[in-house]
């Protein structure tokens, strides 16, 4: 039987498993919407903005693990979720990402709704494909989720010309995909994983760092045996929180710009770096310059060979699956080990006594309050009250560094943000996309006054689905992260950070139908909390903390320094 | 350091635009680029001569690997190989003048390709260096246009890129 190009494309995404997507139609799309209508085993969920549909498509995936699904019309409904795609290429994230376009005769004739769509998306896709036949449109998107999941994920764009998606033809769901210009390596070469255990066992001061990549690639049981059988410490990205046992004491914290003391020392000035799908981000090791003045041997195990040596040149690298690879290395560690062979113990034993020593500066440490709101102590009662299991997303700034210092996360996929774009007004509808995937999941959305309002239009959204995301607003009246940078660099000159004229919060909330809760004074931080997950458990709540209006994320290490060139506090300043 | 940078792609729209997107989203130059499908149409085969240290080029290809629509990619200059560009360039041809330029078009063994009474067109193959070398022969005066391919290169002896 012939299908329309429409109902290939439900179809399409029936055969993937997919159970939601997000999405707001328009002109270019609405037969596809049509066959939306028509079937009961895909849900649609209808955003407020295209932005917010990428980003829960997004979110759908972080906390998942399976491809996220957006669907959007052309021209502004693609502009408007550029912003989603950048955000999700930056941090790998697999997506597919549906967009109509004008129908293909009108494709050049500047069209209403018309945009170039395959080169506005270009560099912030994986791939992506504008279909012209509605015979390819199938193995077109067989493709699409093929290329979004394997290798180093990320995400895939099909554009659709109005015309395909009425044109008929035969359905058949191909069962592979064979594509002979794009074969993801999987599994670490085997001499290169030999190489890597020789330098493993006489290391002296061996550093794990960890990041993103063990969270996509599923690996966050091997990091952690792995771990277990060397004793080594290890540091986790803010990519990669949730990637190793935050509870484990061979846990060192998070490291980079606003990284623990330890693990930023520990980084800098280990003998053997053991980097695990990460990308020495500039945030991550500061100036790559300042790193190599300590001599390191690196490691650096990765699936896309473009990560290596990119910044910082690497002595063993290992291109491979991270899950694949990491079971390898165990296999073979278990069996030199058996052999009797041991690891340095005596030097390792001296470089967890200097660990500790670092560890003393208790660099997380903060003056409290009983006067005024310290955010890092509604972060750290958040934890206590959600037993450290909740999935927390958080927007970008201050907040999102004060969460992923002060809540530590024991399980990968729990923590959503965006690390690598930094795009405020993310947390909201990735705190969508996190309910629909995981639908009596606690869900928290650390923000700030300024990203909430990015996107605030979503709260709309969530009502109309009964998404009772539990929003904790860190309102210190100031673009935080950039109010620190201008003290700190700019001369305490705070050009354009303050926010006057902030909404009522509460009255903004109880506007779309939520719960809203004011928070001024720092007894009220558990009450409200407690009232949050308990009594409202079933609804949305605004929780407006007003905050310390100048509290700063310490430590800190400033933009284009080195990674132990670290301010501890204000009396570094 | 030069390198001519060949690579293999799926002949599909816009598989060009990846990569010249790529070259100027990172900051890597093109110094010249050609492209064409192979005998086999389903293939492109381009040529991109750009500068720049180890690493870069390091960078470059592990990049242009990473494209979806990217089959393989080699760097010519790492092994013997040979390397082609071919110009037309129209001059100005009057008087005693068109003895010279004929002479001088024979020495670089280039082709007198279209005749007026005022002006010869002449078409030049050879490497960049012999290519810059005919137009530094010629009075600059004279020269009314220039039109150059950019360089195409393939390995010596057995190597091949294919699939």
């Amino acid at each position: 039987m012939e299908l329309t190009g429409a109902d290939i494309v439900v179809r399409c995404l029936q055969e993937e498993g997919v159970e939601h997507i997000f999405g707001y139609p328009g002109g270019a799309v609405l037969y596809v919407y049509d066959a939306i209508f028509n079937q009961e085993k895909i849900r649609h969920v209808l955003v407020r903005h295209e932005q917010a549909a990428a980003h829960a498509a997004d979110a759908y995936a972080r906390s998942t693990g399976k491809v996220g699904v957006f669907l959007v019309t052309s021209g502004p409904g693609v502009t408007n979720a550029v912003t989603g795609l950048a955000t999700a290429y930056t941090d790998s994230i697999p997506m597919v990402a549906i967009t109509g376009q004008v129908p293909t005769h009108a494709i050049g004739e500047d069209a209403f709704q018309e945009a170039d769509t395959v080169g506005i998306t270009r560099p912030c896709v994986k791939h992506n494909f504008l279909v012209k036949d509605v015979r390819d449109l199938a193995s077109t998107m067989r493709k699409a989720f093929h290329i979004a999941r394997t290798g180093r994920p990320g995400p895939v764009l099909v554009d659709i010309p109005k015309d395909i998606t009425v044109a008929r033809c035969r359905f058949e769901y191909p069962e592979t995909v064979h594509m002979r210009s794009y074969n993801p390596v999987t599994r670490g070469h085997q001499g290169q994983i030999k190489k890597a255990l020789g330098l493993i066992l006489t290391a002296e001061r061996p550093m794990i760092y960890a990041g993103g990549g063990v969270i996509l690639g599923e690996a966050a049981e091997e990091l952690n045996r792995f771990a277990e059988l060397l004793g080594f410490p290890v540091t986790t990205t803010l990519m990669g929180l949730g990637g190793f046992r935050s509870s484990d004491r061979k846990w060192l914290g998070m490291p980079g710009m606003h990284g623990t003391y330890e693990a930023n020392m520990a980084m800098q000035h280990s003998d053997v770096l053991i980097g695990i799908g990460v990308r020495f981000d500039d945030r991550v090791i500061g100036n790559p310059k300042h790193f190599a003045q300590t001599a390191h041997k690196i490691i650096h195990l990765d699936i896309d060979p473009s990560s290596i040596s990119k910044r910082v040149r690497v002595d063993v690298p290992i291109v491979g699956d991270v899950r694949e690879t990491l079971r390898s290395m165990i296999a073979l560690l278990e069996q030199t080990l058996a052999a009797g062979q041991k690891t340095n113990e005596t030097a390792v034993a001296d470089w967890w006594k200097q660990i500790g020593k670092w560890r003393e500066r208790k660099c997380l440490n903060y003056r409290d309050s009983e006067e005024v709101i310290k955010p890092q102590r509604v972060v750290q009662k958040l934890w206590e009250i959600t037993g450290g299991d909740a999935f927390v997303t958080s927007d970008v700034g201050q907040h999102q560094m004060w969460v992923a210092q002060y809540y530590p996360f024991d399980k990968p996929r729990r923590w959503i943000n965006s690390g690598g774009l930094g795009t405020m007004g993310v947390g909201l509808p990735f705190a969508m996309g996190v309910l629909l995937a995981n639908p009596d999941a606690q869900v928290a959305c650390v923000t700030g006054e300024g990203s909430i309002q990015m996107n605030i239009q979503e709260l709309s959204t969530c009502q109309q689905y009964r998404l009772p995301v539990k929003i904790v607003n860190l309102n210190n009246g100031y673009l935080g992260m950039v109010r620190q940078w201008q003290q700190i660099e700019y001369g305490s000159r705070y050009s354009q950070s303050y926010v006057d004229a902030l909404p009522d919060f509460v009255k903004l909330a109880e506007a779309y139908g939520h719960v809203g809760i004011r928070i001024e004074k720092p007894s009220d931080i558990e009450p409200a909390l407690r009232d949050a997950f308990g009594k409202y458990k079933d609804r949305l709540v605004f929780m407006d903390f007003i905050t310390d209006k100048t509290e700063n994320v310490w430590p800190m290490v400033q933009g284009g320094k080195g990674l132990t060139e670290m301010l501890l506090g204000s009396e570094d300043l | 350091m030069r390198h001519i940078i060949s690579v293999l792609m799926e002949n599909e729209p816009g598989a060009l635009s990846r990569v010249v997107g790529l070259f100027s989203a990172r900051g890597y130059n093109i110094e010249t680029l050609t492209v064409a499908p192979t005998e086999d149409h389903s293939l492109s085969r381009m040529t991109i001569v750009t500068s720049g240290s180890e690493d870069v080029l390091e960078q470059i290809t592990k990049q242009l690997n990473r494209l979806v629509d990217v089959v393989k990619v080699v760097d010519l200059v790492e092994n013997a190989h040979i390397e082609r560009e071919l110009m037309l360039i129209k001059v100005r041809a009057t008087g005693k003048e068109r003895e010279e330029l004929k002479r001088l078009s024979d020495i670089f063994r280039g082709r007198i390709i279209d005749v007026t009474d005022r002006t010869y067109t002449v078409e030049l193959t050879g490497d960049a260096q012999k290519l810059d070398a005919f137009i530094d022969a010629l009075d600059r005066a004279s020269i009314l246009e220039t039109v150059r391919t950019g360089i195409s290169g393939i390995a010596r002896g057995e190597r091949v890129l294919k699939i």
